[in-house]
């Protein structure tokens, strides 16, 4: 059905073909490394696809991540509010943006999930609030060429422990962080909230604040 | 810069940022603070990993049938596509990070200040209404009126400091008050104090005279 994954589709594609191989081939080699929880390797695929998106505009890598995070962007939008039409919409865009600023993807950084998340947010801002939101300066050093791999590594798993964290709080303290990130609660209403668990996430983050901290220079 | 920061943005307003919440003119002060703090970008990162993994948890809808095809015909079709921007990064003598500079078209001599009585000057700066967002300058040893807060404001210092009840505030510090705050800030001898200030209510000052002036200069 879809021509997009004829290598013809994109004539960049064949002579990045090399580099595909070899940016999946890193990720594999960390795969075999660290046999953990099926969990993080499923980031580490998320990492490797993005990779291959960015390094060599692989176009199947590109397929698969937009057949997990799609779905999921657009759930994610329709709960801040949009109609099932504007959050379409809204999320082709996100799965556009995410193909035209690959260069960006730092997987040291930040991890997919991640990443596509600040790109939902922000369009989420633009096509919804229709108001506009700086970004912080960038730092003055770029991204590093081949981040460390235990740097990737080690945030895969921070995330998947945060990820976890906040699965297993109770319903009631899980729904108030929902609320706040679907944009239905207001900065005051978080700050009054007291049944925010900004503590219980809060020491998982301590826990993965020195890792970012070190990540971010 | 981080390292001589001790006062940071509170987990409240870092998740609301994270969240896309904020007003913009709350935006700005956020985004400006973590330019100059290191901590709170690190502290930002995982309340936006709070958000990744909220989006990633959620059931999932349908896409459109041909949704995936239209959008690799967008890409293909170069949608989107906008020439990069230069890294965003001030020189280094700058005292106005890059989104400031965005907000004010330029660095501290491109602010157009108004005198607004007491010798304080005062660059409001032009953003959505639910919130405003102004650059002060207090003269060295000058005091701001004794005054309080209906809603919430936050004062960002960007050069001098400036001391009240509760600390002292130096450059890349940031001041959360709430309702409970009655403050009276003195800028410190030595250098003008220069701060990036937003708040979404109107302040409260105590005593007739700022009230009158207040109507005037819009604080």
């Amino acid at each position: 059905m879809l021509t997009t994954t004829d290598p013809s589709a994109t004539p960049e594609i064949a002579g990045l073909a090399a580099k595909a191989a070899r940016a999946r081939k890193i990720v594999g080699v960390m795969k075999a490394e660290s046999v953990t929880a099926n969990e993080t390797s499923k980031r580490l695929a998320w990492v490797a696809q993005m990779t291959a998106v960015r390094d060599a505009k692989d176009t199947d890598a590109f397929a698969e991540l937009f057949a997990y995070f799609g779905p999921r962007v657009k759930s994610f939008l329709m709960k801040s509010g949009a109609s099932p039409d504007l959050a379409e919409e809204c999320t082709q865009d996100v799965m556009v943006t995410i193909w035209n600023k690959s260069h960006m993807f730092d997987p040291a950084k930040a991890s997919v999930s991640t990443w596509i998340f600040t790109i939902a947010r922000n369009r989420r801002i633009d096509h919804l609030r229709k108001q506009r939101r700086v970004e912080p300066e960038d730092l003055p050093w770029g991204p590093e060429a081949e981040a460390p791999q235990e740097d990737i590594m080690a945030l895969q798993q921070e995330t998947e422990l945060l990820g976890k964290a906040i699965a297993e709080l109770p319903d009631k303290q899980r729904v108030l962080i929902e609320k706040a990130y679907y944009g239905e609660l207001s900065h005051s209403e978080i700050a009054a909230e007291t049944g925010l668990p900004l503590g219980t996430i809060k020491s998982r983050i301590r826990l993965a604040l020195d890792r970012l901290r070190h990540a971010i220079g | 810069m981080t390292g001589t920061i001790k006062h940071h943005l509170t987990d409240d307003l870092l998740m609301a940022y994270s969240a896309g919440t904020l007003p913009e003119a709350f935006n700005l002060v956020v985004a400006t603070h973590i330019s100059m703090c290191d901590e709170c970008r690190a502290r930002l990162a995982s309340f936006d990993a709070v958000g990744g993994e909220v989006m990633a948890g959620v059931e999932t809808v349908e896409l459109a049938e041909n949704s995936l095809t239209a959008v690799m015909e967008k890409i293909q079709a170069g949608a989107g596509i906008s020439i990069d921007k230069p890294k965003s990064v001030r020189a280094p003598d700058s005292i106005f990070p890059m989104p400031l500079q965005e907000y004010v078209s330029g660095d501290l001599d491109a602010v157009k200040w108004r005198m607004v009585g007491g010798g304080v000057s005062q660059a409001i700066l032009n953003t959505s209404k639910d919130a405003t967002v102004r650059l002060l300058k207090i003269p060295a040893g000058t005091a701001v009126p004794d005054h309080g807060h209906r809603g919430t404001e936050l004062t960002l210092v960007l050069q001098g400091a400036f001391k009240d009840e509760t600390d002292r505030f130096g450059a890349g510090d940031i001041e959360v008050a709430n309702e409970d705050l009655h403050h009276t800030p003195v800028a410190e001898q030595g250098e003008d104090c220069i701060c990036l200030a937003a708040s979404d209510a109107p302040l409260r000052f105590n005593g007739i005279l700022p009230r009158i002036a207040q109507r005037f200069v819009g604080i």
